[in-house]
């Protein structure tokens, strides 16, 4: 929804600027000129969002299972998580810089941290709305609580964590925009480069760049998604 | 085979034991049926033995071991376990679901494959049909059946069931309940199963252990309970009209022999002969089979009014509900109640005519006992 916003914003700014003609194919002229360095920045804008996403589920799924048990430590995990999104994104790379420097790896945990809330709630809800009474009967014949987990809980969650995952991308795409500030690369860089040059074709083409990457995101995984919800949707019982 | 010595337990945050210091002991092959109010204990109880719930004191043994020395792992794969809810996999298909257990022993492929055919079998559900189903694809009672071949597939000498046939119609819980007696009769399982139905404890009991607020009240045989009950509480559960229960006791084909009724008609019986027949008939009913002895249905003397023909075959009624020989008298008083007739047709398992049981009947079973 944010990128298409900012998609529509973009055409606005197109607009509004000293002739529509003029600015479309002066973005044009742009693209064909930089066609190297944007394809660069492209590619690293969704290398920094694949890493960080993906160690974000690793985290994230681990700390959903465990807090899944017990219900105190589940809701300080939480609310950490939630103050965690409630911090503006600028904030959240200065604070990253002391401690991790200028560059991608600051880049890396700034997104990670967002990335959290969606993936682990998704997950803690995910297991906790799987019936009792399956996880009663698995117990009772004598799974492993190993085997209960992976052979139960985590498939049946499976539908619900992938749509947080979903969330979470499609979320850190657009924050990874701003990453460049702290030198963690991507299309933010257009942005920002754009913007102290009064370039607007940068601008344009960084912003445009955001959202295809984000909209790509959102329709492969929502594919995904969808595949897994008819795999349980077979055998959905509540 | 199991051994229950002074077990409480005592939940966190609660001052009152759900179980009070219970003694209860399962002699091999018999159903024990725990029945009381919700909220008395008996499923506690019952998920004390394979140690869902862990007992505050007291000591369970399981086949002669101690169960809370040994582990829980091996200790549960050995107790079948069905639960009211029945708690079917999902996202597994119904094969899957029944190999459960199997997988879990990590048996060879093809010998879980033959014993989740064959358990399917058992309980009336074709493999062939329903082992690639998903749960969500089968009613109620198709879902109860899995449940209970889940339990046995494993052939564990114990089975624990709370309520396993609680949540379908009575009619079907009545088939369910006639087609698990016929099983146990073959293989013979020590059984705790839990109720808070007493009718249904009458009927799948060998002994019922009747609790209260965490207590045993009295552990007898259904016949005794219903005779002797040991207090006020026992007598109540039990019911005024003991007698009716009775024939929760009394399997039909025990009575059939006593029974005098008309034979039944063949399919091709010509018109005169059947109106003598239905002359002859106390309940101005008559049954027609076919050459095989296979129940047609049934014609009464308002039929042949009715419609015009030549033979019996003409005028049969079809028969909605008729009872298996292996049911018992209450089965057959609901049938006769449920099609608002005073009788009901009695067939055996391959649907072959065996007799007719009349409301009368009963009365008479119910008089010679009382």
């Amino acid at each position: 929804m944010n990128q298409l916003i900012g998609l529509a914003g973009a055409i606005i700014v197109c607009g509004n600027q000293s002739g529509p003609a003029s600015l479309f194919s002066r973005t044009i002229t742009y693209i064909g000129r930089r066609k190297d360095i944007i394809w660069e920045l492209l590619v690293e804008h969704i290398y920094l969002v694949l890493v960080s996403i993906a160690i974000a589920i690793v985290i994230s799924i681990v700390i959903g299972v465990m807090i899944s048990y017990k219900t105190g430590p589940a809701i300080v995990v939480l609310t950490v998580c939630q103050i965690l999104m409630t911090i503006p994104s600028m904030a959240m790379l200065a604070f990253m810089v002391p401690i991790f420097g200028i560059g991608f790896t600051t880049g890396v945990v700034a997104l990670i941290l967002y990335s959290l809330l969606p993936i682990v709630r998704n997950t803690y809800t995910g297991i906790k709305e799987i019936s009792p009474a399956i996880v009663e009967s698995a117990i009772g014949m004598g799974m492993t609580e190993w085997r209960v987990l992976t052979k139960i809980k985590i498939p049946l969650a499976r539908p619900v964590i992938m749509a947080g995952i979903r969330t979470a991308t499609v979320m850190i795409v657009g924050i990874g925009a701003i990453a460049a500030y702290v030198g963690a690369g991507g299309l933010g860089e257009l942005i920002f480069q754009g913007i102290s040059r009064s370039n607007e074709p940068m601008i344009i083409v960084g912003a445009i760049g955001v959202s295809v990457i984000a909209l790509a995101f959102d329709f492969i995984l929502s594919w995904g998604e969808r595949k897994l919800m008819a795999i349980s949707k077979t055998g959905e019982v509540k | 085979m199991i051994k229950i010595e002074g077990v409480s337990k005592i939940f966190p945050g609660s001052k009152i034991p759900a179980v009070d210091n219970l003694n209860l002991e399962v002699k091999e092959g018999d159903i024990c049926v725990l029945v009381g109010p919700s909220g008395c204990g008996k499923t506690t109880t019952m998920k004390m033995i394979n140690r869902i719930y862990e007992p505050s004191s007291g000591s369970i043994y399981v086949n002669g071991q101690d169960a809370l020395k040994m582990n829980p792992i091996k200790l549960r794969l050995d107790i079948g376990y069905v639960i009211q809810e029945i708690g079917l996999f999902p996202h597994m298909n119904i094969e899957e679901n029944v190999a459960t257990v199997p997988n879990e022993k990590k048996w060879p492929k093809d010998k879980t494959k033959k014993k989740v055919a064959e358990m399917l079998t058992l309980v009336g559900l074709d493999p062939k049909i329903y082992g690639k189903r998903y749960p969500s694809a089968l009613s109620g009672g198709q879902r109860q059946r899995v449940g209970v071949a889940r339990a046995m597939v494993s052939d564990p000498p114990i089975m624990l069931m709370d309520e396993p046939f609680g949540a379908v119609d009575p009619i079907t819980r009545a088939r369910l309940q006639n087609e698990f007696l016929r099983i146990q009769e073959r293989i013979s399982k020590t059984i705790v199963f839990v109720t808070h139905d007493i009718d249904e404890a009458i009927k799948m009991g060998d002994t019922i252990a009747v609790i209260r607020n965490g207590k045993l009240i009295q552990h007898a045989t259904p016949s005794d309970l219903l005779s002797a009950p040991a207090d006020d509480f026992v007598a109540n559960l039990v019911g005024r009209n003991r007698s009716i229960k009775r024939l929760h006791l009394i399997r039909i084909h025990e009575i059939l022999d006593n029974v005098d009724r008309l034979k039944p008609a063949i399919e091709d019986l010509p018109l005169d002969d059947l109106k003598k027949k239905l002359d002859e008939s106390d309940i101005r009913s008559v049954m027609v089979v076919d050459r095989d002895n296979k129940l047609k249905g049934v014609i009464g003397v308002a039929d042949l009014k009715r419609k015009v023909g030549k033979v019996a075959a003409d005028f049969v009624q079809e028969i909605d509900q008729a009872v298996t020989d292996d049911a018992t008298l209450n089965d057959a008083l609901s049938v006769m109640l449920e099609c608002g007739e005073g009788f009901v047709a009695v067939v055996n398992e391959d649907e072959q005519y065996q007799g007719t049981i009349t409301l009368g009947d009963l009365l008479n079973v119910v008089k010679e006992e009382g």
